[in-house]
This record gives structure tokens, C-alpha cells and sequence, in this order.
């Protein structure tokens, strides 16, 4: 009997700091055959245990086709991210997974793709921009949209500037706060919609991000008509067990750990957005 | 696979009745058992409640003892019948039985390299047989199967000790005032889902087996031919108990109800009465949530992985890096009860209350979940 609640142990191979409270663990399985049969898609999520601290659900950032190794971007708010924040190369660490529906990346083929996101949520979505700019010919029109509260919040800057000369691709970035040579917008990102050119009729949106802003985004989104059934949300809730069982992560009927994290707005349009669910 | 060693699936018709254990006799059934290699467990008096425990010889059961229940109330007396089960329930269900409130899952230890071994903790193999189990407990059971062992990802430690439980339910004679098992369909009569029934008479049991293991056991009891007057008295006695239950639930589907309701003012109301305390949560013979934890060794060479009973009342239920969603009493409450008797149907085909009553009686103010559901989802809100 094998029980798949267990994790397995992974070292750190490389660990890099992204910004002061953000920083990214490269890692792969110590048993080489694991690390073989470890697949993912964009937007699923891994449980990390640190070891006798806890576990914690990140989402995977890496590309999948990556056979070296597999990342995670983790941001220090609790207990167990920021112990992880004092882990260096060559620390062990477990891991069970991946858990959870990632993207629409199937059904993304050949339309317009539009990827939304704010706050420091940024994670699960640049997984899946980097997929579509890897793989830029099976996608048409790429649209990104990106709010921070502050622009030092931004990780990945040169990335977002590079992604902003591909061809057919618009980079639309805000900061609620902008610094000295801020060269995007400073504001709430959902003011930038105007200047968004996509066919709404071809478009998959996907989103991740604080409530409020997803909201606003989806109202927005609707107003231009694209189809509610092809906006696509990542949500967070608590998270303990990641198979469905421990009850935290109910929304509704749904459990986001796995009926989501990736949900389309129809899936969850009765109780988004409502304080309490 | 785990799932494939189970052999309780299935509604199981007990319309075979095997014949009668005189009250003399009770005692075989725990011999049976015990031969069987079972360890009972079984209901008695304890700190002024019937609870389930290790139960060796019927002299411990609860003879005579009935049970007065009320909101926020629950009191025991003595009667002078020679009945063992002449009661509705006591806090605990079956769940602590199945769905342990503390157990390890794992454990992780690590060498002095920095090296982590992950050690798969084994689901424990003795077999249990719970005598006296209601009829309300075996539809929270059947619930709590779908949850633990039917989705994507089968609890192997649920799994482990549900496939040795060998259920001996009693038909409920005796419904407290809290009970409304018949307005949810979930009792008095206990009709699936057990591996012996027993009906209760004064002067012994009509025994019915509704497994094979059932029948195995039955096969081995001294049993009597049944009367007609035994399954007279019998019938009688549980039509009359369906007949005491005062309180029910509006309908067994509510879910519309509810969340067309989700800002009606009696969310405030309740909040205002409720402590928060997640007392009702406990006493759910369905409720599910658990938290998981690291208990670590003191010398930092091993950490146990251990999960245990949580509460959508608590503080912690909803915390999400750095915020709570539920960080008030009305929101959690709302949870609860949308969750119960609305997106359980989502979830599990059907409302998440057997109607057992033990949130009524259990809950330190009283609060009355048939009457809230009913101000709530009849839109008679008041203040």
C-alpha cells in the first residue's frame, strides 16, 4: 500500500532572491526516477513541507518540458515561507504533488490570449506566459496586464519589457505606486483596459490575483464581450491536505484544491467576489 | 486499491430477520463478537452522558437510562426499564470511530546530514464492532464514506478502519426532543448500511443481519423464533417513535433557499447568540474538516505529521497568508449552515443533516438549527 499523503524529499539545487520578500527555490527529487515522473501543468500547485514546520501549497512556475528541475516563487507572509526563505542550496525539503486543474492551455490554441493579474499573485500566471511565449506560434494575439501596489513590487521587470517587443504581444503593467523611471502606468491596472486590442469573440482570459481586482476585471471583460465561459480565474483559499478532504479550501460546493485552483468565471460567478464564502 | 476491498457499498435490503435473543442471552452477542475477534464498543454513562467506549460486559450498558435533551440541555435519568437503549444519542456518533479526532499520518525524520526520510505511517488493523448504532449514525456514516472514500483520493487511513467495523445498529424507540431524523429520511428505523439490526422488547431483540458478516455472526447467536407479537411491538413502538419527533427541517433540499437568502438579517441575528464555539462541529456525526499539523520531537530529530478535527468556527479555518475570510461569527455561521443543508447536495447528493439533533442539545446557547434554516429560508427574519 502506498499512501500519496507522504511527501517525498527534494534538495534546493538553486535559490534566488527576486525581491526583498520574494524569492524563487530551483528543485528536483533527490531519487532520480521521481524526478523523471514528475509532470505538471501551468497553475497546478505543489505541497512544500518544511521540515518540522509544515506544509504550504505553492503553485509551480516552472515550464513543464523542463526536465532539470522545477521552481517555485514564494513570497514570506506565514510561518513556514518564511523559514523557506532561509533555506540556501543543497537543504532538503518535502514535497507532494502536483494537486489541482491548472490552465486552459488546450483550448487557449489558436485565439487570442489575455493574462491578468495583480497584487503579488503574479506567480501562477507567469508560468503560463512563459509557456505561451516558449510556444508563441500556437497562440494568436498575447495580451498582458500586470498591477502592483508597488512598483518595486514588480519581479521579473526586464522579462515583462522583453515580452512587451514580441511581435503581435502588448504588455500592459500599472503600479498603485510608481518610483522614479517608472515607465508604465501608475494607478489600478483595470484602468488600462482601454487601451487593451483583443478579438473578444476568439479571447481566453485567464486571471489570478486579490478578489476585488478579478471583480472589476471580469465586469470589465463582460463588457467587451467576451464569453464568461472563457474567462478563466485562479483562486486561493486555505489549503491543508490538497486532496479534498480537510474541508478549508470549500467554496460553496467546490473545493478549490481540486475542482480548481483554476476555475472559469461560470464555475464560481454565484459566490465571487461575496465576503465570506 | 483500497476501494476495491470494501463490500459495504450498495443499499443493503435487511428485510431478513434471523430470529430473537431472549435479554438473557445478551451477553452471546459480545461473546460472538469477541470470538470473532472484534473489540466492542458500545454505550455508556459517562461524566453525566452516554458515550461510546471498550465495552466487555452488558452490565456496563446504560439499563434503564433515558436521556432528556433540549437546546443547550442535556440531562440523564433512571428508569426502572430493563432496556440497554431505551435513549436517542449521546455527543458522540460513530465518526470518532472512523474519523479519529488526532491521528498521525506521517512522520518525517531527519539526519544529522540534513537528510529527510519520510516514513509512511500504517492505518491501524484491529477490528471494532459498535453496538447500538442509530439510524441517524449510519446515514452520517454513509456520508462521511462518500467524503473519505469515494472522490479522486481514498483516505487510506478512513479506509483502513472503516473496512473493519462491524456495525450492530439498534432501531430508535426513544427520539429526544431535539431529534428530527424522520423530517431529513434518516431514521428512526434503521434499514441499511449495518451488519446486524436489533429491534429492542423488554424482554429481548428481534435480530436482522444485513451483511454477510451479519449473518455469519447471527448464525452463531442462540437465538429463538421470533413472535408476532415481538414484531408487533416492535413496529409499534418505532411508528410511535417517528410519531414523537416535533421538530423537522422545511424540506430535505434547501440549498436554493439558502443562498437566495445570503444576506437575510437572521445571519446577524444568530451571530449575535452564537459563541463561536464550534461545539456543533464536534457533535456532527458528518462534519469533516480537519486541520494537519507538524508535532515535533524535542530533540529536532523527527517530526510526526498529525491531523485533527477543525471547526469552520475558528479563526484559523479560513486564514489564507495573512487575511482571514471568515473573520467574523455571522459569515462562519452562514458557512456552516449553507454548507450543511445547501452545498452538501452540490457536493455529496444530498443534505449534509441526518437530523441526530446533537447541535441542538450540544450548542452551549441553544441555538436550534431547524428553526434557524426555517426563519431563514421562509424569509421570516425578525430581530
Amino acid at each position: 500500500m502506498t499512501n500519496a499523503s507522504v511527501p517525498h524529499e527534494i534538495e534546493v539545487v538553486e535559490r534566488i532572491q527576486e525581491s526583498p520578500t520574494i524569492f524563487t527555490l530551483r528543485l528536483r527529487f533527490t531519487d532520480p526516477e521521481l524526478h523523471a515522473a514528475f509532470r505538471f501543468e501551468p497553475g497546478q500547485f505543489n505541497m512544500l513541507y518544511l521540515y518540522g514546520v509544515g506544509e504550504v501549497a505553492i503553485s509551480i512556475v516552472s515550464d513543464p518540458d523542463d526536465e532539470r528541475l522545477f521552481n517555485h516563487t514564494i513570497r514570506v507572509v506565514g510561518r513556514v515561507t518564511r523559514g523557506m526563505a532561509q533555506l540556501k542550496a543543497g537543504d532538503r525539503l518535502g514535497v507532494r504533488g502536483p494537486y489541482g486543474r491548472g490552465w486552459p492551455l488546450q483550448q487557449a490554441q489558436d485565439r487570442d490570449v489575455m493574462i491578468i493579474t495583480g497584487g503579488l499573485g503574479c506567480a501562477p500566471v507567469v508560468s503560463v506566459i512563459n509557456y505561451v511565449i516558449r510556444r508563441r506560434e500556437r497562440f494568436r494575439r498575447l495580451v498582458i496586464m500586470q498591477g502592483v501596489k508597488h512598483s518595486d513590487d514588480l519581479i521579473w521587470r526586464q522579462q515583462y519589457a522583453r515580452w512587451g517587443k514580441q511581435p503581435d504581444t502588448q504588455v500592459l503593467v500599472a503600479a498603485n505606486e510608481g518610483a522614479t523611471l517608472w515607465p508604465w502606468h501608475v494607478g489600478n491596472v483595470t484602468e488600462l483596459f482601454d487601451k487593451v486590442e483583443i478579438d473578444a469573440a476568439r479571447a481566453v482570459v485567464m486571471m489570478c490575483g486579490p478578489e476585488g481586482m478579478m471583480r472589476v476585471a471580469v465586469d470589465n471583460l463582460l463588457e467587451r464581450n467576451v464569453h464568461e465561459s472563457n474567462i478563466y480565474l485562479s483562486m486561493e483559499r486555505s489549503m491543508n491536505c490538497a486532496v479534498g478532504l480537510c474541508g478549508h479550501c470549500q467554496y460553496g460546493g467546490k473545493f478549490v484544491c481540486k475542482d480548481g485552483p483554476v476555475f472559469s468565471y461560470p464555475d464560481v460567478k454565484p459566490l465571487f467576489d461575496m465576503r465570506g464564502f | 486499491m483500497w476501494s476495491n476491498e470494501f463490500d459495504y457499498t450498495g443499499p443493503i435490503e435487511a428485510n431478513m430477520e434471523t430470529g430473537f435473543l431472549p435479554r438473557a442471552r445478551f451477553q452471546a452477542l459480545l461473546d460472538t463478537l469477541h470470538q470473532a475477534g472484534y473489540r466492542c464498543v458500545g454505550p455508556q454513562v459517562r461524566d453525566g452522558a452516554i458515550v461510546y467506549d471498550t465495552l466487555g460486559k452488558i452490565e456496563v450498558l446504560p439499563r434503564g437510562i433515558r436521556d432528556q435533551q433540549a437546546p443547550g440541555r442535556y440531562r440523564l435519568e433512571d428508569t426502572a426499564s430493563p432496556r440497554y437503549f431505551s435513549w436517542a444519542n449521546g455527543p458522540q456518533a460513530l465518526k470518532p470511530n472512523l474519523f479519529t479526532p488526532h491521528e498521525a499520518l506521517w512522520r518525517s525524520e531527519r539526519s544529522t546530514a540534513g537528510a529527510i526520510r519520510f516514513v509512511d505511517i500504517q492505518p491501524p488493523a484491529d477490528l471494532i464492532a459498535v453496538i447500538g448504532v442509530r439510524a441517524c449514525d449510519l446515514a452520517a456514516l454513509r456520508l462521511q464514506d462518500r467524503h473519505f472514500l469515494e472522490g479522486a483520493f481514498v483516505d487510506p487511513y478512513y479506509a483502513a478502519r472503516r473496512k473493519n467495523v462491524f456495525l450492530v445498529a439498534v432501531h430508535c424507540t426513544h427520539p429526544a426532543e431535539t431529534c428530527f431524523c424522520v423530517s431529513t429520511g434518516d431514521g428512526p428505523h434503521a434499514t441499511q448500511g449495518f451488519d446486524l439490526a436489533l429491534g429492542e422488547l423488554d424482554d429481548g431483540y428481534l435480530v436482522q443481519a444485513g451483511s454477510d458478516k451479519g449473518n455469519t455472526i447471527a448464525a452463531k447467536l442462540p437465538l429463538v423464533p421470533a413472535t408476532d407479537a415481538h414484531r408487533q411491538t416492535a413496529n409499534q413502538e418505532m411508528q410511535e417513535a417517528a410519531r414523537q419527533q416535533t421538530r423537522s427541517l422545511p424540506t430535505r433540499n434547501l440549498r436554493d433557499a439558502l443562498f437566495a437568502n445570503l444576506e437575510h438579517p437572521r445571519w446577524e441575528n444568530v451571530a449575535e447568540r452564537c459563541l463561536s464555539c464550534g461545539n456543533c462541529t464536534s457533535v456532527c456525526p458528518t462534519c469533516f474538516c480537519h486541520s494537519e499539523t507538524d508535532e515535533t520531537a524535542l530533540d529536532g530529530k523527527q517530526s510526526l505529521h498529525v491531523r485533527q478535527w477543525d471547526s469552520c468556527f475558528t479563526q484559523g479555518h479560513s486564514y489564507i497568508h495573512g487575511m482571514t475570510i471568515r473573520a467574523d461569527t455571522r459569515t462562519r455561521y452562514r458557512q456552516w449552515l449553507t454548507h450543511k443543508l445547501g452545498s452538501w447536495h452540490d457536493q455529496y447528493g444530498r443534505s449534509g443533516c441526518v437530523g441526530c439533533g446533537r447541535c441542538i442539545a450540544w450548542c452551549p446557547v441553544g441555538i436550534d438549527i431547524t428553526e434557524e434554516a426555517r426563519e431563514i429560508c421562509q424569509g421570516g427574519g425578525h430581530d
